[in-house]
């Protein structure tokens, strides 16, 4: 790459057209709002707003499903960790798009079956509802406010890299502008507007990341083994190609990454605002399509950012990428630049916007529901909260984690928060995805076990984070290499907190003197295989 | 619109346990769970094969295939490849396998809930019915 071009590229992010940027997300907000407000007009009932009154076709969800998954993070962060890399990045995808597989053939549909608006209505249907409630609450809320925080910081760093807005002042007001969108979005839409807005961003993302990923394979005669060619030909790294095997991330501690993949692969199938999204359709057999589509698209999108990771190695260069603002996540939005220029760097741009605010709704609306209807609903009203009532304080909630998510997102910039994305999926997957499948799975399960995991899995995710490389002892870490108190030696603590999880289910199990009901137990397993009682009755 | 919502209800009048017991019940639960666990085993077993590969022997995984395209890179998209077979093999299975068993299933209950009957009442409706036919 030319001397030229490199100042260019730089300069272009610098001072790219913020003016075009801007006004394609605005077109973006425009067309979204209305298709919100539209949708908003039907919702009645507490499973209009949670929901979407069930009304969405499996393909539909499953475009919406993507357009939840696929966050900034998987499409910006990993087309640039390819880029500056290599192999490793696509390592990342390859977990996030297995992981579907633990959903498809476990999860969805017996959720689906037992399930009315959230996780903790199947983990308490046959088990003591108080306690198992309010501890799969604040498991939704724990890993809800951990994959905010990771969004509302990522927009605040997407502003410098796609704007060229670099003070802290402009970059806190773009950040409170998602956060009071996003807010209107899930206030006036609901479910059933916020899943418009992922079925839009889902289909603009893929379309976007496609259609990149064809024209870097027309300037290299559609052959793969090329822009590897000119990636390793750009690669600063000793020896160059050591982009095109394993090792340059996560080379120097194999375990951590082994831990690292536990989690990804075992995470997404605990993830609330993921299983909030098999609710939206009205039968098992419309979840199954939509987890079939969802993972059509996660996957073909994967493959498409290990075109681009490579492709923007080879056309931009790491060094390049590393260099410009925004670093690594650069990647994806210089590769457009170089491919069509200003504008198409605008469309993306403007696609990564939608991104965040698709996937902050998605979980915002998953946290509201969650308090509303597990904490306020069940436990401080037992139960006899009306619908309306319910809904009500949904939509406070809404407000309330809008707010947070602002403050947060405001709060920790210039933090190095990158490690949040990872231990929401590890909290899913040690304190979530246990007690999910001992209940669809093991009669015996009891109320204990469910309390013993679900607590002992978030508790020691978070301390092992807390007590590890991420917060203290390293250059890097948060607290700097100055202060040490990281007795955990790995980033990510998936290898101890999920297998412990899954034990302390089974010992809260066997040592429990609890008898649980029988008769619900055998009511769950009959109705999470047969849809009974979910579904519309059969047609006679 | 469908807001027919599951709620954990023991007034029901099926009762639960012998629907659970009943031949129709464990031949469904048996077929689904001989499908999805030796599956799920098999696709861990994979994934997990495939990691310790790129976190253990990363020169075996830069062995060149075809041109620059190496061991890893194959490996890598073969687990996407293996990910859109095992989708499609579950669909079809339970398109086949599962749906009709399960539908048969819904279909009874509900008309026992309308009926208000246990499961024993049913089957004994069901065999007079037969016998007064044959």
């Amino acid at each position: 790459m030319s001397a030229p071009l490199i100042q260019m590229a730089v300069d272009a992010t610098t001072e790219n057209n913020p003016v075009l940027n801007i006004s394609i997300f605005l077109a973006f907000v425009a067309v979204t709002m209305i298709v919100v407000i539209r949708a908003g007009r039907n919702n009645k009932s507490a499973a209009d707003y949670y929901t979407g009154g069930r009304s969405f076709t499996g393909t539909q969800n499953g475009f919406a499903i993507a357009g939840d998954y696929l966050s900034a993070a998987s499409f910006l962060g990993i087309v640039g960790a390819i880029a500056v890399n290599g192999y490793d990045g696509f390592l990342y995808s390859i977990g996030f798009l297995v992981a579907w597989l633990v959903a498809l053939l476990l999860v969805a549909e017996l959720m689906r079956n037992t399930g009315k608006f959230t996780m903790a209505d199947v983990l308490s249907f046959r088990l003591k509802q108080g306690p198992v409630r309010v501890a799969a609450a604040t498991t939704t809320l724990a890993v809800c406010f951990f994959y905010l925080l990771a969004q509302m910081a990522g927009a605040g760093g997407l502003v410098s890299l796609l704007l060229g807005i670099n003070d802290k002042l402009g970059q806190s007001i773009v950040v409170s502008v998602v956060g009071i969108l996003m807010i209107v979005y899930v206030l006036v839409g609901g479910m059933k507007g916020t899943t418009w807005v992922q079925i839009i961003k889902a289909f603009l993302l893929i379309i976007g990341a496609f259609g990149m990923t064809i024209w870097v394979l027309v300037l290299n005669g559609f052959n793969l083994s090329t822009v590897l060619a000119s990636a390793v030909e750009n690669s600063t790294h000793e020896p160059a190609a050591a982009i095109l095997a394993p090792g340059l991330a996560y080379g120097a501690n194999p375990l951590d990454f082994i831990s690292l993949a536990i989690a990804l692969v075992l995470g997404t199938a605990g993830l609330p605002h993921v299983l909030m999204r098999f609710y939206t359709v009205p039968t098992a057999k419309e979840a199954r399509k939509s987890v079939v589509w969802a993972i059509w698209l996660i996957g073909g999108f994967y493959v498409f950012t290990l075109v681009l990771g490579f492709g923007a190695a080879a056309l931009v260069g790491g060094e390049t990428i590393l260099a410009a603002p925004g670093g690594v996540n650069s990647a994806a939005p210089l590769l457009s630049l170089a491919l069509g220029g200003p504008i198409l760097l605008g469309f993306i741009s403007a696609i990564a916007f939608a991104t965040i605010l698709a996937v902050v709704a998605g979980i915002t609306i998953t946290a509201a529901t969650s308090f509303a209807h597990d904490i306020y609903a069940s436990v401080i009203k037992k139960g006899k909260a009306t619908p309306d009532a319910e809904v009500k304080v949904a939509r406070r909630t809404v407000i309330v984690i809008g707010i947070l998510a602002i403050a947060g997102g405001i709060g920790v910039q210039g933090q190095n928060i990158a490690f949040l994305v990872a231990l929401a999926f590890a909290v899913a997957a040690s304190a979530n995805l246990p007690t999910i499948l001992y209940s669809l799975f093991w009669k015996n399960f009891s109320t204990r076990g469910a309390v013993w995991s679900m607590y002992g899995g978030l508790a020691s995710a978070v301390l092992l984070i807390i007590f590890s490389p991420v917060f203290s002892s390293e250059p890097t870490s948060m607290f700097g290499e100055g202060v040490d108190f990281a007795i955990f030696p790995l980033k990510n603590p998936g290898i101890i907190s999920i297998p412990l999880g899954f034990f302390l289910g089974w010992l809260g199990t066997v040592t429990s003197s609890r008898r649980e009901d029988p008769h619900l137990a055998a009511e769950m397993a009959v109705r999470s295989l047969t849809g009974h009682g979910a579904e519309k009755a059969v047609e006679h | 619109m469908n807001d027919a919502t599951p709620v954990s209800s023991s007034k029901s009048k099926i009762d639960y346990l012998e629907i659970e017991e009943s031949a129709q019940f464990l031949e469904l639960q048996s077929r689904h769970r001989r499908f999805v666990f030796p599956l799920t085993a098999f696709f861990l077993v994979w994934y997990f094969g495939f990691v310790l590969m790129a976190a253990y022997a990363p020169s075996v995984m830069a062995i060149p295939v075809f041109g620059l395209i190496n061991l890893g890179l194959v490996l890598g998209l073969a687990q996407v490849a293996t990910t859109f077979i095992i989708t499609m093999w579950y669909v079809s299975f339970a398109n086949r396998r599962l749906d009709p068993l399960s539908l048969a299933m819904r279909t009874k209950l509900e008309a026992m809930e309308r009926a208000g009957t246990t499961a024993s009442e049913q089957s004994e409706i069901d065999r007079r019915a037969g016998l007064a036919k044959s």
